[in-house]
């Protein structure tokens, strides 16, 4: 490793002593390339090393915060919530319709319930409109169109969901009292709002499922005599279809854990809907509308209740990680 | 013949689909820009709110964004980065370190902002005896903002030419001198980009700075007093009922700080790209 220039310096007692000097001083994990033998000339300044060690301590403490602070959260949600649900009993506090915190009955089943369908309902109608989208940006509209369009669903992204929730307040709220009937305040109109806000979740990770498909499988297809459609509806869908399934997981972990914008537009009653334009709530809503005066069991039940939440989007997520480094190792 | 026929009500689908998505997002900023216009002026952002919001402005309301955002970024930015150059310049990228870090990150991103609200409660608000205030709220949203600047900065860092690394490497330079004087600044630009869209998030955000933050309609004095954000004072007006008015005005100021926030990110990212770093 030590060539030409050091051979030079080594020669001399000046060289070997600087030598022994910075082998003192290096990190001894530092990578060879760091040892060859000019670098010999930053040795001269024993802090600079010195600050090397430190610097990759400290990078590395920063690194850990992310694993601390995931550690915390399990932790502390877990700590708060599960005494309860131990109290009352999981199939109990799951599934009991009754929820009347002030007289000590704790049932989140109407919202369990609320949950689910307001996530079906919204993918229902996002998952096609997304995908169609995703396939139109990367197949078929000319790359300005797609590009403009890739922005636009940037923006949607950007939005919060307060002011989601504001415009579904102002404008579909009454839009559903007006020409359905009812209060206006229901599942349907908590549907619409969350079906847009997991509209950019579905197209962006589509459309990135649908570019990665590899040029050849779409070139092979139409050199067959397959025309562009039939290649995107035979070829290209079915090779991405994966992460298309990736990205309607993504977008039902989003609309489960969305909050504030369906607060603001599902009425919140805690009732198992009868019909889509039936108030209903869900186990975010009733976290945020309660937790500002809860206190004692009623408080460890919101808690009781952000550890399904939190468990249902970790698992959500964990199998989407695992299954798409699955999928990466078995396609390399 | 009939697969002709069904091209062209597919191409139709296809088109229709994107135009519906940009009809979407083109009323909810058009309406909302439309009736909020009408309500600002000096006095709505320089006033601060009075009888809960029904009167007055929303200064205290913008103040309490800033604080929020701000404290944050001084929380997340630093460690976020220092997350990113570690994994590319130290870890070994098989490493299981680097792996539970990566995957620690996306569960961190995934993780629902109630869950942030209710973990900053029970241990920021509650626990550490932080109280309703900016710390807790900026901490809570540090959290929260730390997977994005984390992933923005490892791309921005990752895009950084090896030969950079291995010039300054052979020049004598060490690997923390490497990395202050010639990475991150070819880096920069990226690592801004993700900032700028980590400020969008913590403006955004309403569910956790309301159970860590409070609601309080005071001017913040210090970081340990709580605060109101803009995006909370749209909540708390247009769930209460108390001024459909100031509400828009609010949700506009929201949207038109959103809007600049995205064509800056945009702009840093496409100026960055062209200059070929």
């Amino acid at each position: 490793m030590l060539l030409a220039p050091a051979k030079g310096v080594n020669n001399s007692v000046a060289g070997q002593q600087l030598l022994g000097w910075y082998n003192k001083w290096s990190d001894s994990a530092l990578p060879y390339s760091n040892r060859s033998g000019i670098g010999q000339i930053s040795c001269k300044k024993g802090l600079d090393t010195k600050m090397e060690g430190i610097m990759k301590r400290l990078l590395l403490l920063g690194a850990s915060v992310s694993i601390i602070a995931i550690i915390l959260i399990t932790v502390f949600i877990f700590i708060k919530g599960t005494p309860l649900i131990a109290k009352v009993g999981l199939g109990d506090f799951l599934f009991n319709l009754d929820w009347s915190p002030t007289r000590g009955s704790f049932g989140i089943g109407t919202m369990l319930a609320g949950t689910c369908l307001l996530t079906f309902i919204s993918l229902f109608w996002a998952v096609p409109l997304g995908v169609a989208a995703a396939v139109f940006m990367a197949e078929v509209a000319p790359q300005r169109i797609g590009n403009y369009l890739g922005r636009m669903v940037e923006l949607l992204a950007g939005i919060p969901s307060v002011v989601y929730g504001f415009f579904g307040l102002i404008i579909i709220v009454p839009f559903i009292r007006i020409y359905f009937g009812g209060n206006g305040m229901s599942l349907l109109a908590g549907a619409i709002v969350l079906g847009i806000m997991v509209l950019p979740t579905i197209v962006n990770i589509s459309r990135d499922a649908i570019t990665t498909v590899p040029g050849d499988y779409k070139t092979g297809s139409l050199a067959l005599g397959a025309t562009h459609y039939q290649t995107i509806a035979r070829v290209i869908l079915p090779a991405a279809k994966s992460g298309i399934i990736t990205a309607i997981v993504l977008g039902m972990g989003r609309a489960v854990g969305e909050t504030m914008a369906v607060v603001m537009v599902t009425g919140n009653s805690t009732i198992i809907p009868d019909s889509i334009l039936s108030p209903m709530r869900t186990m975010t809503s009733s976290i945020v509308l309660e937790m500002g005066y809860a206190s004692g069991d009623h408080q460890a039940a919101l808690f009781s209740t952000g550890v399904v939440l939190f468990v249902f989007i970790v698992v959500l997520n964990l199998g989407v990680n695992i299954a798409a480094k699955a999928g990466a190792r078995h396609a390399g | 013949m009939q697969v002709k026929w069904q091209e062209r009500v597919w191409t139709g689908v296809f088109w229709l689909s994107a135009a519906f998505i940009t009809l979407i997002l083109a009323s909810i900023i058009i309406y909302i820009v439309y009736r909020g216009i009408r309500v600002i002026n000096l006095d709505f952002i320089f006033t601060a709110p009075s009888r809960a919001g029904k009167e007055g402005g929303i200064s205290t309301a913008i103040i309490g964004t800033l604080y929020l955002t701000v404290v944050s970024l001084f929380i997340a930015v630093p460690i976020g980065t220092a997350t990113a150059i570690y994994l590319e310049e130290y870890a070994r990228k098989t490493s299981r370190f680097a792996y539970l870090i990566n995957i620690t990150n996306e569960t961190l991103a995934g993780i629902p902002s109630i869950i942030f609200g209710l973990f900053g409660f029970v241990f920021f608000v509650v626990y550490l005896r932080m109280g309703w205030s900016i710390i807790s709220g900026s901490m809570t949203l540090a959290l929260m903002i730390l997977p994005t600047i984390t992933r923005t900065s490892q791309e921005a860092i990752k895009s950084v030419p090896y030969e950079y690394l291995e010039n300054s490497l052979a020049l004598g330079a060490g690997r923390w001198q490497t990395i202050r004087q010639v990475i991150i600044p070819s880096a920069l630009p990226g690592i801004i980009t993700g900032i700028i869209l980590s400020i969008g998030r913590a403006v955004g955000e309403t569910a956790a700075v309301i159970l860590t933050a409070g609601s309080s309609l005071n001017m913040p004095m210090s970081i340990s007093d709580p605060a109101r954000s803009m995006s909370v004072h749209l909540y708390i007006l247009a769930t209460e009922g108390l001024s459909l008015e100031r509400a828009f005005g609010t949700a506009f100021l929201v949207v038109v700080l959103i809007l600049i926030i995205n064509f800056a990110a945009n702009t840093t990212l496409r100026r960055w790209s062209e200059s070929g770093a």
